[in-house]
């Protein structure tokens, strides 16, 4: 089956921590789903991050990260890829990311934010309607809401 | 089982994203093209999109860029999965960028036949060279193409080509075009570039293999990759005594070079770039240049031809038409005639 237009995304590992199962994890699963997934391995920096989302023109870029270290490198993704212009491009995350920090990341412009456990079909529902409806850019809020509610299921076992 | 219900009903709902949420990405073409011009490779970036996803206004694209095809050395580089072609363009990009020359990299991956989808990881062996502005590397899906390339690759070319790093500079200097893991058959890269390297590995097969038509045959420089591994000597020898069957070169004629290389220690890269070089300009000395682009330019046209015929017909195939076939009421062959033709 060609697809000619598949969404592309971008699977990324910033930070130092090396555990990148649950990316490649991510990034059959969006490939089976039908997306175009670029996968550019672990310990990358904001700033790479933010060049091959340009060069590769993706629709979205996913953050996975352990370390704990993503209040910090989730925003400066965020940030360096508006400073980049690439102002259509949405950013969701996932790893271990405490429930309490989740409000601030999507404030900070951080789509969704998906845990352990997370079915992989709900990661590629939610950017295909999300891609599809630009929520995320028009409503914030709305998106945020959306998160909230299908997060309920999420500490549920594959 | 379920699971894979799950995914193909996941597939099915197209993933396309000329949709609405994506419109900000079209970009009129003069607009990308002046932008391209001026070295803005965000507009590099948008313009192979235009291009490979053919968004509403592709077309216009396509031509403001053809005009500035033959502007870079156009570099294949194909060979069996796991050979090593993208750690390979690593080391090559890095040692181009020693001399300050500007590079742009396609590297092609296999599409998924049964959701479209696919996982691009050539990038992950260039990683180091992703803030060098002197480098522009680009994932491309096969979407459906044989042959180890992607249809819109000549539309991608010619986009780099336009590529102005720096004033009066057109194009990169080098653009490397890495073909998705090729078997035994897929040929199509040497009517799209100037020079093809042919990447092999040891324990890839005996001086039996190294007979075979197909991909041995279209080599204009060997790379046997892993020269850290023992029997690397065996591989190019087996590769050397293969080419040695062959009727005698003619005077002047290019010999085939076979280079022990390793991506990994970087052995023997500085003399496989010294052949790529060589080749180029014995294919200016000997005008066999124009030869090749030529050639090029008869495999663009001859691409899109059997594109816009075989797209626009198959647009036209129903259910109908396949229960025509399951009914036995009309064949392939008389029903593939009428629906070219515009009929049934």
């Amino acid at each position: 089956m060609a697809n000619k237009n598949a969404y592309r995304i971008l699977i990324a590992k910033p930070g130092l921590d090396g555990h990148d199962r649950g990316a490649k994890v991510i990034v059959r699963s969006l490939r089976d789903a039908g997306f175009e997934v670029i996968y550019t391995g672990i310990r990358q920096t904001p700033e790479m991050i933010a060049r091959t989302a340009l060069q590769e023109d993706v629709d979205a870029v996913g953050l996975s990260l352990l370390s704990g270290a993503h209040m910090t490198l989730f925003p400066k993704v965020v940030d360096l890829l508006r400073k980049t212009g690439l102002d259509d491009v949405m950013v969701f995350g996932g790893g271990i990311i405490p429930e309490e920090d989740e409000a601030a990341l999507r404030k900070s412009g951080v789509a969704a934010v998906f845990g352990p456990g997370t079915p992989t079909v709900r990661i590629a529902e939610f950017l295909k309607d999300a891609l599809e409806t630009g929520s995320w850019k028009s409503s914030p809020k709305k998106t945020a809401k959306k998160a909230a509610a299908k997060k309920k299921g999420r500490h549920a076992r594959r | 089982m379920r699971a894979a219900k799950r995914r193909a009903a996941t597939a099915d709902r197209a993933l396309s994203r000329g949709s609405a949420a994506s419109r900000s990405r079209r970009a009129a073409a003069p607009e990308l093209l002046e932008r391209v011009r001026r070295g803005d490779q965000g507009a590099v970036s948008r313009a192979l999109t235009m291009v490979t996803d053919e968004y509403s206004g592709y077309e216009a694209v396509t031509r403001a860029f053809f005009p500035y095809h033959g502007g870079s050395r156009t570099i294949g580089l194909c060979g069996s999965p796991g050979s090593g072609k993208s750690s390979l363009v690593n080391a090559l990009v890095a040692r181009v960028r020693k001399d300050a020359e500007t590079v742009a990299v396609l590297a092609v991956d296999p599409s998924s036949a049964y959701t479209g989808g696919a996982f691009l990881g050539d990038r992950i062996r260039v990683q180091e060279h992703a803030l060098d502005e002197g480098v522009f590397f680009r994932s491309l899906a096969t979407r459906g193409m044989v042959g180890g390339l992607n249809e819109t690759i000549f539309a991608a070319i010619h986009v780099l080509q336009a590529y102005e790093a720096a004033k009066g500079k057109r194009g990169f200097d080098w653009i490397f075009i890495e073909t998705v893991g090729t078997g035994q058959d897929e040929v199509e890269i040497v009517d799209v570039v100037d020079t093809v390297v042919c990447v092999t590995a040891p324990y890839q097969g005996d001086e039996f293999q190294a007979m075979k038509a197909g991909t041995m045959e279209i080599a204009d420089v060997f790379a046997v990759n892993k020269a850290d591994l023992e029997e690397v000597d065996k591989a190019v020898a087996n590769i050397r005594d293969a080419m040695s069957l062959g009727p005698d070169a003619e005077e002047g004629a290019w010999v085939v070079p076979v280079h022990a290389v390793s991506a990994r220690t970087k052995k023997g890269v500085e003399e496989l770039l010294g052949s790529i070089v060589d080749h180029g300009r014995h294919l200016e000395e000997t005008g066999k240049l124009l030869e090749r682009r030529k050639r090029q330019l008869r495999k663009e046209l001859s691409l899109l031809i059997s594109r816009l015929i075989t797209r626009s017909t198959l647009d036209r195939v129903t259910e109908r038409h396949i229960d025509l076939l399951l009914d036995k009421k009309s064949d392939p062959l008389t029903l593939g005639r009428k629906l070219i033709r515009g009929g049934a």
